[in-house]
C-alpha cells in the first residue's frame, strides 16, 4: 500500500552508490531501480521486465549481484551498492569490462551493464567457473540480439586475466 | 562524375529549395554548427521499394538527397544518414566503408544518424536494406568526395589530377613529393558542394578497412553504462507520464473516476478523447497516479488462439482470394502423376519482438517546436505520426533517435513518442515515457501467425514436379522456392489478423523456410535419399549450393548418423541477397521427450563481408534468437486480452538453450554486399525440425514445436523444450 506517498510519508535515504554517499528523498517502496535511473541520473542500470526476470537491472549489493527491480530503497540499508558507472577506476576498466569488449561480448548493448555485474559477481564467488557455472549463474540474464556465446567467452577470458593479474 | 562547386550561399539556397530531410531546420544554423570545411550533399537515383510489415504502407517518396558528409578543417569526417544503430553494427560497417573510399582514418569519422533534422530523410532501417543500399551510396558519396578533392589540390597545385594519389586524409603528390589534408583544402572556408554518384568504387578485393574486424564503434561506451538510450535520456525540468491502458482490444471505456490520481502531489491527469495519461515528477508516482485511476471497461468477443488458423485461413483480408502470385506449368496435373506425394500443413504462431528496451520517448516543446528523442526504426516516419497527431509542419517536428535496445522489427511505430508528446504539450514541461514490459507485449505488435499448406509430388528417383505453398497470413516474405520445379502454384492470402500483427526479423522468411524445408525433408525421405543429397539433386542456384557443401562438410554431415537420442538435420535457402544453410544437432530424452539443440554449423554467403566479426555476432544472434520461435515462444490471447505479457510466462531464449554455434563465412569478394540482419534467422526452425524427426520419427509442423505454455485441449507437445 505504499504508493500513497502522502500517507505515510516520504523517507530521507542515503545510499553508499559506487562509494559514494548520496542522498534521495522518496517513497521506501520505490525500488532501487527507480531512485538509480529517475533520481540519482545513474542510467547505466536498465529496466527490462520489473519482475526479476531479466536481469538487466542487476547492481552488486556487498559484492552480489541483485535485481534491483525486486529490491525497494527501504531495504537497501547500509549495503554497498556498486552499479556498471563505478566499475571502471581512474579511466581503467574492470576485467570483466574489458574481456566483454575484447570478445564483442554484445550486440545492442542494453543487457551489457547487467551481465557484467552478474559475471563481476560470479567470478568473485568462483573465480575459475566451470562452463556450467557461467550458464547457471548467469542463466536469469536475458540477452535478445542473443550473444550468450561471446558472453560466456567473456567470462572465461575475465576468468583468465584476473588470474594473469591483469585488470582487477 | 560530375559536380557543382557553389560559393556557400548558393548552396544553401540550391538544398533548401530541394526536398531534403533537413527540412525542419535551419541550414545556416546547420552549417555554422559543423564550422569549417566542406558539405558535400550526394543526389541520388529513387531508392528501391522497401518491404516492411503489411500495416505500414504510404511511406512518403525519396527525396533528392540521400547523404551527405562533411570534412572538418582539422580532417573530423561527419557521415549523415537517416539509417539507425540497433545493435546490428551499421554504425561501425558504414563508417568501414566510408574510411575505404574517402582513404580517411577510421578513426577520424563520426557518424549521425536517425536525426530528422540533422540526417537525410530514410524511409526507414529494415528489409535488409542498409549495407546492399546505403553503404554503395555513402561509399559512392565518399569516392565522389574524394575525386573532388583531388581536383582541388590539382588546381592548387597546378598539375594534372591524374599524377596525384590520396591515403589516410590526404592528396598526396608523388611527383613533387608533397601532400595537403583535405581539411586544409577548405582554407577555412565553409563549402557546399553536391555530387552525384561516382561508379568508381573500391572493389572489395581491394580492401583494407571495409572488410576487417573493426571492433563496434564506440564500444567502451556500452561496457560502461555511459551510453544513453532512449529510456535513458534526461532533459531539464523533465517530468514522468503513464497512460491508463485499456482492459483489452477494442475496448469501450464505460466509467472513469481519476479524483485518487490527482490527489496525489505534483499529478496532472491528461484526457483527451481516448486518451487518458498522467505526468507527475517522478517515475514512481506516476505509475502509482495510473494504477489509482478507476476505470471500468467493457471488452467485446474476440478470436483467441482456439480456432486462429481456422479463422486465418476463412477471413481473407478485403473479403477476397486475389489468386495465385506464382504459376509455371501445371501443378494439379503434375501432382496427380507423382509417383511420391505429399500434402502438409504447417503452423507459425503470433511471437513477440520483445527488444530488451520497451518503447521510450522523452517529448519536449520549445515555442511550438517538438523534439522528441525515442527509439525507432523510422525516425522519419515517427516524425509523420507526430505530425499527423499534433497537425505541425516538417520543421516543427525533430526526432532523434539514440542508438537503442535494439527492435528486431518491432519498433516501426511511434506510440510512445505520441504519448509522451501529448503528456508533454499539457505539462508544459519535457516529459519522459516508458513502457512497462507489459505494455510493450501488449500494445506493440506482433510477427503475424499464419497457415502454410504444402504439397509436393516428385518422381521416384527423387525429382521434383509439382510445388504448391499457401502462406495465410503469415506473409510473402522468400515464399518462392529455390528449387527447380517446373510446376509450381506459389500464393500469400492476406487475411484478417485478430491480433496488431506487423514487420519482424525476417518477416514470413522463417514461416516459409520452415514450411518449405521441412517439407523437402519429407520428400527426401519419401525418396528414401539423404536430406543434402535431395536438395542438391533438385538445385541450381551455384550460392546456395555453395553453402549447403560448407556447412554440411563443417558439420560432418553423412558421417553423422542419427539414433533414437542424437539426431542431425539440415535446411537452408536464400532471401534478401543472403544464402543460409544451417545444420543442427539435437538430443533427445527418450524418456521424458525433452529436446535440447547441442550444436549448429550454419554456412552463409551476402557477398563481400564488410565486417566479419559484426557479421558472425548477427549470425550466431540470430541463430539464438531463432530458438525461441522454433521451440518455444508463443503468444497466448483470449478476449482481446495477452494472456502471457510477462518474461515469467513467455519464455524467451537463454544461456541454458545455447548450442555450440560455428559460423563458416564465404566471403564473396567478386559480388556486392548484401544485408545480413535478418535471413540468418531462418535456417534454424526447419534444421531443428529435421533433426528431431531424424532421432524419433516425428515430424513437428508446428512453430513452436515444443511450447511450454498449453492451451486447454491441446495435446501435449510430441517433444519437451
Amino acid at each position: 500500500m505504499g504508493w500513497l506517498g502522502l500517507e505515510f510519508g516520504m523517507g530521507d535515504f542515503v545510499l553508499d552508490v559506487n562509494g559514494a554517499p548520496l542522498s534521495v528523498s522518496c517513497s521506501p517502496d520505490e525500488t532501487l531501480l527507480s531512485v538509480l535511473r529517475n533520481r540519482l541520473n545513474l542510467t547505466g542500470t536498465k529496466y527490462g521486465c520489473g519482475e526479476g526476470k531479466c536481469a538487466a537491472c542487476t547492481v552488486l549489493m556487498d559484492g552480489q549481484a541483485t535485481r534491483s527491480c525486486l529490491t525497494t530503497v527501504d531495504s537497501v540499508g547500509k549495503a554497498k551498492i556498486v552499479t556498471i558507472e563505478g566499475l571502471e577506476r581512474n579511466g581503467r576498466l574492470s576485467a570483466v569490462q574489458e574481456a566483454f569488449l575484447e570478445e564483442g561480448a554484445f550486440q545492442c548493448g542494453y543487457c551489457t551493464s547487467g551481465m557484467i555485474l552478474g559475471a563481476t559477481s560470479l567470478l568473485h564467488e568462483h573465480p575459475h567457473p566451470t562452463d556450467s557455472q557461467i550458464v547457471e549463474a548467469m542463466e536469469g540474464h536475458v540477452c535478445r540480439c542473443g550473444t550468450y556465446p561471446r558472453i560466456v567467452e567473456a567470462v572465461k577470458r575475465a576468468s583468465r586475466s584476473q588470474t594473469q593479474g591483469v585488470g582487477r | 562524375m560530375s559536380y557543382r562547386v557553389e560559393p556557400t550561399e548558393d548552396g544553401m539556397r540550391k538544398l533548401s529549395q530541394e526536398r531534403t530531410g533537413m527540412s525542419g531546420l535551419d541550414r545556416r544554423d546547420f552549417l555554422k554548427g559543423l564550422g569549417a570545411g566542406l558539405l558535400i550533399c550526394l543526389t541520388r537515383a529513387s531508392a528501391a521499394a522497401q518491404e516492411s510489415g503489411r500495416t505500414f504502407g504510404g511511406h512518403e517518396l525519396p527525396k533528392e538527397l540521400s547523404a551527405w558528409l562533411h570534412i572538418a578543417a582539422d580532417g573530423r569526417v561527419t557521415v549523415f544518414t537517416g539509417k539507425v544503430e540497433v545493435g546490428q553494427n551499421i554504425r561501425t560497417s558504414l563508417a568501414q566503408q566510408v574510411a575505404e573510399e574517402l582513404k580517411v582514418p577510421f578513426e577520424t569519422i563520426t557518424m549521425v544518424m536517425g536525426d530528422t533534422d540533422l540526417t537525410p530523410w530514410d524511409m526507414g532501417t529494415f528489409g535488409s536494406r542498409t549495407t546492399p543500399t546505403m553503404g554503395p551510396q555513402l561509399r559512392s558519396m565518399a569516392v565522389a568526395a574524394r575525386e573532388m578533392l583531388m581536383e582541388m589540390a590539382a588546381q592548387r597545385w597546378h598539375v594534372a589530377t591524374a599524377s596525384l594519389t590520396s591515403a589516410d586524409g590526404k592528396v598526396i603528390d608523388p611527383q613533387h613529393a608533397r601532400s595537403v589534408t583535405y581539411g586544409e583544402l577548405t582554407r577555412g572556408e565553409k563549402l557546399v558542394k553536391t555530387v552525384t554518384a561516382s561508379e568508381s568504387l573500391t572493389p572489395p578485393k581491394e580492401w583494407k578497412v571495409a572488410g576487417t574486424a573493426v571492433p563496434k564503434a564506440e564500444g567502451r561506451d556500452f561496457v560502461t553504462g555511459r551510453h544513453k538510450y532512449p529510456s535513458d535520456i534526461s532533459r531539464p525540468g523533465m517530468m514522468f507520464g503513464a497512460v491508463l491502458r485499456a482492459d483489452g482490444f477494442n475496448a469501450t471505456l464505460e466509467s472513469l473516476d481519476t479524483s485518487a490520481a490527482e490527489k496525489l502531489a505534483g499529478v496532472k491527469v491528461v484526457r483527451e478523447g481516448e486518451f487518458i495519461g498522467v505526468v507527475a515528477p517522478d517515475a514512481f508516482t506516476a505509475e502509482n497516479a495510473v494504477s489509482a485511476i478507476q476505470a471500468k471497461w467493457t471488452v467485446p468477443a474476440q478470436p483467441s488462439n482456439q480456432g486462429l488458423f481456422a479463422y486465418l485461413k476463412n477471413n481473407p483480408e478485403g473479403g477476397r482470394d486475389d489468386g495465385p502470385q506464382h504459376v509455371t506449368g501445371s501443378a494439379a496435373q503434375a501432382f496427380a502423376g507423382a509417383d511420391l506425394k505429399l500434402e502438409e500443413e504447417y503452423t507459425v504462431a503470433y511471437i513477440a519482438h520483445a527488444p530488451l528496451e520497451p518503447r521510450a520517448a522523452v517529448a519536449e516543446w520549445v515555442d511550438g517546436k517538438l523534439t522528441v528523442w525515442t527509439g525507432t526504426q523510422r525516425p522519419f516516419g515517427v516524425r509523420d505520426e507526430l505530425m499527423q497527431a499534433f497537425q505541425l509542419s516538417p520543421s516543427q517536428v525533430r526526432v532523434i533517435q539514440p542508438d537503442m535496445g535494439s527492435g528486431y522489427g518491432g519498433k516501426h511505430t511511434g506510440e510512445a513518442a505520441i504519448e509522451a508528446a501529448r503528456l508533454a504539450k499539457a505539462a508544459g514541461r519535457p516529459v519522459k515515457v516508458v513502457w512497462t514490459r507489459s505494455e510493450e507485449f501488449t500494445w506493440a505488435y506482433f510477427r503475424p501467425a499464419g497457415v502454410i499448406e504444402m504439397k509436393a509430388g516428385a518422381r521416384r528417383d527423387g525429382t521434383l514436379v509439382a510445388w504448391e505453398h499457401h502462406n495465410y497470413n503469415s506473409g510473402p516474405a522468400a515464399i518462392e522456392t529455390p528449387y527447380r520445379v517446373a510446376n509450381q502454384v506459389i500464393q500469400y492470402h492476406a487475411a484478417k489478423s485478430p491480433l496488431r500483427q506487423g514487420s519482424y526479423r525476417g518477416l514470413a522468411s522463417t514461416a516459409n523456410h520452415f514450411a518449405r524445408e521441412s517439407h523437402m525433408d519429407s520428400m527426401a525421405h519419401l525418396a528414401k535419399m539423404d536430406p543434402l543429397e535431395f536438395r542438391l539433386k533438385n538445385l541450381d542456384d551455384p550460392r546456395l549450393k555453395e553453402v549447403f557443401q560448407a556447412a554440411a562438410v563443417r558439420f560432418g554431415w553423412g558421417r553423422l548418423k542419427s539414433t533414437p537420442e542424437r539426431g542431425f538435420g539440415i535446411a537452408g535457402g536464400v532471401d534478401k541477397g543472403g544464402y543460409v544453410a544451417t545444420c543442427a544437432e539435437v538430443e533427445m530424452d527418450a524418456t521424458t521427450r525433452q529436446v535440447r539443440i547441442r550444436r549448429v554449423v550454419q554456412a552463409w554467403d551476402c557477398g563481400a563481408v564488410v565486417n566479419p566479426d559484426g557479421l558472425r555476432n548477427q549470425l550466431a544472434g540470430a541463430i539464438v534468437q531463432g530458438i525461441g520461435g522454433a521451440l518455444f515462444e508463443r503468444i497466448l490471447f483470449a478476449d482481446g486480452r495477452i494472456l502471457n505479457p510477462h518474461f515469467a510466462q513467455y519464455r524467451l531464449p537463454r544461456f541454458s538453450d545455447t548450442p555450440v554455434v560455428e559460423i563458416v563465412l564465404v566471403d564473396r569478394r567478386d559480388l556486392p554486399s548484401a544485408g545480413a540482419g535478418e535471413t540468418g534467422l531462418v535456417g534454424l526452425a526447419p534444421a531443428v525440425g529435421n533433426a528431431i524427426f531424424a532421432a524419433s520419427g516425428t515430424r513437428l509442423r508446428t512453430m513452436p514445436m515444443a511450447p511450454r505454455n498449453g492451451l486447454p485441449g491441446e495435446p501435449e507437445p510430441m517433444v519437451r523444450s
